[in-house]
C-alpha cells in the first residue's frame, strides 16, 4: 500500500508537468539522429541540482524513455535509426513508409513502445533484486558467447545472402578494433592519427552507413521519398490497435526479452532488439513478409527498446551497475544528489525510488498522446516537404548530430567516409545493419574472450571456462540454434518446393 | 574549441533550446556582480564519458563555482582513447582561460610512456589537482580473505591462480596491482575490464576473487563489500576500521588522481586564478563533507607546486613502468 502512496507522489502537478516536459523533449532529441539519449540526459543533470530528488529523477526518466520511442521516427521515416536502440526498426518500418503506411507504423510503434515501457517498469517495480541477481551469473565467458549469438542472428536476419551477411559483419568487427584496445591498451589501426585512438564512435557509423545511403538515392532518383498517404485517414489507431492485439503475444515476448537483455549492463537496446526481432520473424506464420513491411516486426522491436528502459535501471538500483549509458548518468546524478543505490534504493529511499517509478510509468503512458500527435506532424512533414528542402535539412542534421556526440568534427569525416563506403557496399547487397552489429558486438567479444582466457588460464582450464559453465553452454545452445534454423528451414524448403513463395520486391 | 562553439550551441539549442535557455537565464541573472575572471561561463571539458567519477567529482565542483563567481561551469565530455583524444587536442583550443580540462594521473604521465598518443605530459598546463580515490583492494563480504595477509598467503601458495579485476590496462588499477605485487612478492592474475562497474559486477558476481578499486567504488557497493586494505596515507574517515597498506608493511599510497589543466597559452594570471577559484572550492566544507563521503580524499595542489607534485608522480610512475615493461 505505501509503494502506492509513493508512487501517487509521482502525479503531483509539478512532477506531471516534468514528465511532460521531459517526454516531448526526450521525443524530439531521440528522433534527430545523433541526438542521443545520454546525451539528453547528460544536458539536462546540472538542471536538475536545484530540484528535489524525486522530481529530478522523474524528469530525468521521462527524457529517456521519450528518447527511446523518438528513435523509431527517424528508423520509419528516413530510414537512420535516431538512436541504436532503433536498428531493427529500419527493418519493417521504413518500407511500411515507403508504401504510404509511415502513419501506420509510427502508431504501431507508439502502442508498442507503451506496452514495452510498462513491462520494463512493472519488473522494476516487482522483480528487481531478483533480475540483478541472474545479472551477476553473467561473466565475461557469457558476454563473449552473447556476442558470437549477436553475430549469429545476422544469418537468420540475411536469409539469401548470409556470406553477404558475414561480410558485411566481419567489416564492423574489423572497424571496431580501431584505437585503443581496453584489454590489453594497445593502439590498433591508428595510423598515427590522434583522431583514430578514440576508435570509430558507433552513433557516426549509424548515421554514415544508414542516413547517407539514404540522401544519395533521394538526389539520384526522382521519385517522391515514401508515398503520400490517403487523404483524410487520421491516425489509423483502430487499425494499429488491431495490429497490435493480433501480435500479442509477439509484444509480450519481445518486451520480456527487452527487459532480460536490459539487466546485463553493457549489452542495451540495439541487442534487446535485435533479439526480439528475429525471435518474432522465427515464430512467425508470416516470416517471408520481414524487412518487407511486416508490422509485426516494428512491434517486436518498438516493445522490446522501451522495455529496456525499465529494465537497465534494476542492476543501475540493485547494484549500482549501470545497465545503458543513460543509466550511467542518471547513476552519477543520483550520488552527487547523495543517494546510495543498493538495498537502500528500496527500504530507506524507497519513497524516491517508488515516485520514481511511478513517475516512469506515467512518463510512459504520457507517451501515447504525445507520440501519437507528436509522431503524425513528423509524418505529415516529411511526407510533404519538397525533396530539395528534406535533403539539406537531414544532411545538416547528420552533420551537427555527429560531431556532438562528442565534440570531434573528425567523427564526421568518418561518418561521411562510411556512408559513402555503405553505398557502395549496399549496391553490392552488403547491408548496414550487419556492419553495425559488428561494430557493437566486437569489442563485447573482444574483450569477454581475452578476459574468459585470462580467467581460464588462471583456473587451468581454458576451455572449461569457455564450455564449462551451464548458462555458457545455454547460450551456446541459442547460437547453433541461431545457426542451423535457416539452413534446416532452406533445406524442407528444397523438399517441399511446392510451398508457396512470397514474392520479392 | 572556441570557434567550434557556435557548432556545439547550434547542435544543442536546436534539440534542447528550452531547457538551455532556462539554465542560461538562471546563470546571467547571478552574473551581475562578477569581476574581471571570470566574467563569462566556462567550459569544462571532461575526456571522458558521462558518469564516471571524473564526471562526478566535477559536477560536485560545478555547484560551487557557480556560487563562488556567479559564472557557470559548463561541462561537457569529449571521450575517446581513454583520455587521449581529449588531452590531444586541449593546446588547440582558445587559450582565453574559459576553456579547461580535466586531468587524470596516472593516464597523462602513462599514455605517452612507449607510445604516441598525440599529447606528451609536459605539454599539459595543469593548474589544480583537487582530490584523488585511494586505491583499494576490494573482496565480497563472504569472501574467505578476511585480512590482506589471507590474500597474500593463498597467492603465495598457488601463483597465478588468485584473479584480481580492475578497469583498464596500464591503468590506475593495473598499476596498483604491479605494485602490489612487487612488494608483497606475490604473482596474481589481473583480469582488465571496461570501467569501474564492469570491474565490480565481475568482484558482486563471484567471476573474480578480488578487484582493485578505489575507496569510492567501496562506498557505493558498501552493503556487499568490504576493503582489504587501502591505499591512502591515513584511514579514509568513511572506513575508521580498514587499515592502509602502509600499516601492514607495504608501502603504497595512491589512487586515481584528478585536476584540471588550461591549454598552454593561457596567461600565468588567469591559470593562478584558476587554481585560487578552485582551492577555494576545496577548502568548501559542504563540498569536502560531499566528497568524502563519496570516498574522495581531497588534496590541495596548486598551480605554483605543481611541476613538484608532477616529478614525484612521474618517478613513481616511472619505477612500476619499468615493471611492468611498458619503457625499458
Amino acid at each position: 500500500m505505501e509503494t502506492l502512496s509513493f508512487m501517487a507522489a509521482a502525479l503531483s502537478p509539478v512532477n506531471l508537468l516534468l514528465a511532460i516536459v521531459g517526454v516531448a523533449a526526450g521525443i524530439v532529441i531521440g528522433a534527430l539522429p545523433g541526438l542521443s539519449a545520454t546525451m539528453a540526459v547528460a544536458v539536462l543533470v546540472p538542471v536538475t541540482f536545484g530540484m528535489p530528488p524525486e522530481a529530478a529523477l522523474i524528469m530525468l526518466g521521462a527524457i529517456y524513455t521519450g528518447a527511446i520511442y523518438g528513435g523509431s521516427y527517424a528508423a520509419i521515416l528516413v530510414n537512420t535509426p535516431g538512436t541504436p536502440s532503433a536498428i531493427a526498426t529500419t527493418f519493417d518500418g521504413y518500407p511500411m513508409a515507403q508504401r504510404g503506411d509511415g502513419d501506420l507504423a509510427v502508431t504501431l510503434s507508439t502502442l508498442s513502445s507503451v506496452i514495452g515501457g510498462l513491462v520494463g517498469a512493472l519488473a522494476l517495480l516487482t522483480l528487481a533484486p531478483l533480475l540483478a541477481q541472474i545479472a551477476l551469473k553473467f561473466g565475461p565467458v557469457e558476454y563473449f558467447w552473447l556476442a558470437i549469438f549477436g553475430l549469429t542472428l545476422i544469418s537468420a536476419l540475411s536469409e539469401g545472402s548470409t556470406l553477404k551477411g558475414f561480410i558485411g559483419a566481419g567489416i564492423g568487427l574489423l572497424l571496431s578494433t580501431v584505437g585503443v584496445s581496453v584489454v590489453g591498451g594497445d593502439i590498433r589501426y591508428s595510423f598515427g592519427s590522434q583522431f583514430l585512438l578514440g576508435g570509430i564512435e558507433t552513433i557516426s557509423a549509424l548515421i554514415g552507413l544508414y542516413c547517407i545511403p539514404v540522401l544519395i538515392d533521394l538526389v539520384a532518383t526522382p521519385s517522391a521519398h515514401l508515398q503520400p498517404p490517403e487523404k483524410g485517414r487520421g491516425i489509423r489507431l483502430g487499425e494499429g490497435m488491431r495490429l497490435v492485439w493480433r501480435g500479442k503475444f509477439n509484444a509480450v515476448r519481445s518486451a520480456v526479452i527487452g527487459t532480460l537483455v536490459a539487466i546485463l549492463p553493457g549489452a542495451g537496446g540495439s541487442i534487446a532488439s535485435l533479439v526480439s526481432y528475429s525471435e518474432a520473424r522465427r515464430t512467425s506464420r508470416r516470416s517471408e513478409r520481414f524487412g518487407h513491411g511486416e508490422p509485426d516486426g516494428v512491434i517486436a522491436t518498438e516493445t522490446a527498446n522501451n522495455a529496456t528502459v525499465g529494465g537497465g535501471f534494476i542492476p543501475t538500483f540493485v547494484l549500482g551497475i549501470p545497465g545503458t549509458p543513460p543509466d550511467a548518468v542518471i547513476l552519477g546524478a543520483l550520488l552527487v544528489q547523495g543517494f546510495r543505490t543498493g538495498p537502500e534504493m528500496f527500504t530507506t529511499n524507497a519513497s524516491v525510488t517508488y515516485t520514481f517509478i511511478g513517475g516512469l510509468v506515467i512518463a510512459t503512458l504520457l507517451m501515447l498522446p504525445m507520440g501519437l500527435l507528436i509522431g503524425r506532424y513528423a509524418f505529415k512533414s516529411i511526407v510533404s516537404i519538397p525533396k530539395a528542402l528534406l535533403v539539406p535539412s537531414i544532411a545538416f542534421m547528420t552533420v551537427i548530430g555527429t560531431y556532438a556526440i562528442r565534440n570531434n568534427p573528425f567523427d564526421v569525416v568518418v561518418m561521411v567516409v562510411l556512408g559513402v563506403i555503405g553505398w557502395v557496399l549496399a549496391r553490392y547487397g552488403i547491408k548496414p545493419s550487419p556492419i553495425v552489429l559488428g561494430l557493437i558486438l566486437g569489442p563485447i567479444a573482444e574483450q569477454g574472450f581475452v578476459q574468459g582466457y585470462l580467467m581460464g588460464n588462471a583456473s587451468g582450464s581454458v576451455l572449461g571456462a569457455f564450455f564449462g559453465r551451464p548458462l555458457s553452454l545455454a547460450i551456446i545452445a541459442m547460437v547453433l540454434l541461431s545457426v542451423l534454423y535457416p539452413l534446416w528451414r532452406a533445406h524442407r524448403a528444397r523438399r517441399l518446393p511446392r510451398e508457396p513463395e512470397e514474392a520479392r520486391p | 574549441m572556441r570557434q567550434l562553439n557556435p557548432l556545439r550551441t547550434l547542435a544543442t539549442t536546436t534539440a534542447l533550446g528550452g531547457l538551455l535557455a532556462l539554465s542560461t537565464l538562471a546563470g546571467s541573472a547571478m552574473a551581475a556582480d562578477a569581476g574581471n575572471y571570470p566574467d563569462q561561463n566556462v567550459q569544462y571539458i571532461i575526456p571522458f564519458g558521462p558518469g564516471g567519477e571524473s564526471d562526478i567529482s566535477a559536477r560536485l565542483q560545478q555547484q560551487y563555482f557557480q556560487e563562488l563567481t556567479g559564472q557557470q561551469l559548463i561541462i561537457q565530455y569529449m571521450a575517446g582513447g581513454g583520455g587521449a583524444v581529449g588531452w590531444s587536442q586541449l593546446n588547440e583550443m582558445g587559450d582565453d582561460g574559459y576553456t579547461i580540462m580535466g586531468t587524470n594521473l596516472p593516464h597523462i604521465i602513462l599514455k605517452p610512456m612507449g607510445k604516441e598518443p598525440g599529447f606528451t605530459t609536459e605539454e599539459l598546463k595543469n593548474f589544480f589537482y583537487f582530490h584523488y580515490s585511494p586505491d583499494a583492494l576490494i573482496v565480497n563480504n563472504d569472501s574467505p580473505f578476511e585480512t590482506l595477509d589471507d590474500l597474500i598467503a593463498a597467492a603465495k601458495e598457488a601463483p597465478g591462480r588468485i584473479t584480481v579485476s580492475g578497469s583498464g590496462t596500464q591503468s590506475a588499477n593495473d598499476i596498483a596491482n604491479q605494485r602490489f605485487e612487487s612488494l608483497a612478492d606475490v604473482k596474481t592474475t589481473y583480469i582488465p575490464f571496461k570501467g569501474t562497474g564492469a570491474a565490480v559486477a565481475a568482484l558482486l558476481g563471484d567471476q573474480v576473487r578480488a578487484e582493485w578499486g578505489y575507496t569510492t567504488t567501496a562506498a557505493n557497493h558498501s552493503d556487499k563489500v568490504r576493503m582489504l586494505a587501502v591505499a591512502s596515507e591515513e584511514r579514509h574517515p568513511l572506513f575508521p576500521e580498514v587499515p592502509t597498506f602502509k600499516e601492514l608493511g607495504y608501502d603504497m599510497t595512491g589512487g586515481a588522481y584528478r585536476g584540471m589543466a588550461v591549454p598552454e597559452g593561457v596567461s600565468d594570471e588567469v591559470t593562478t586564478e584558476l587554481s585560487d577559484i578552485f582551492s577555494e572550492i576545496n577548502q568548501n566544507p559542504e563540498f569536502r563533507q560531499k566528497m568524502e563521503d563519496l570516498g574522495f580524499v581531497l588534496i590541495d595542489v596548486p598551480y605554483g607546486e605543481m611541476d613538484d607534485f608532477m616529478d614525484k608522480r612521474r618517478q613513481e610512475y616511472e619505477q612500476v613502468a619499468r615493471d611492468m615493461g611498458i619503457i625499458e
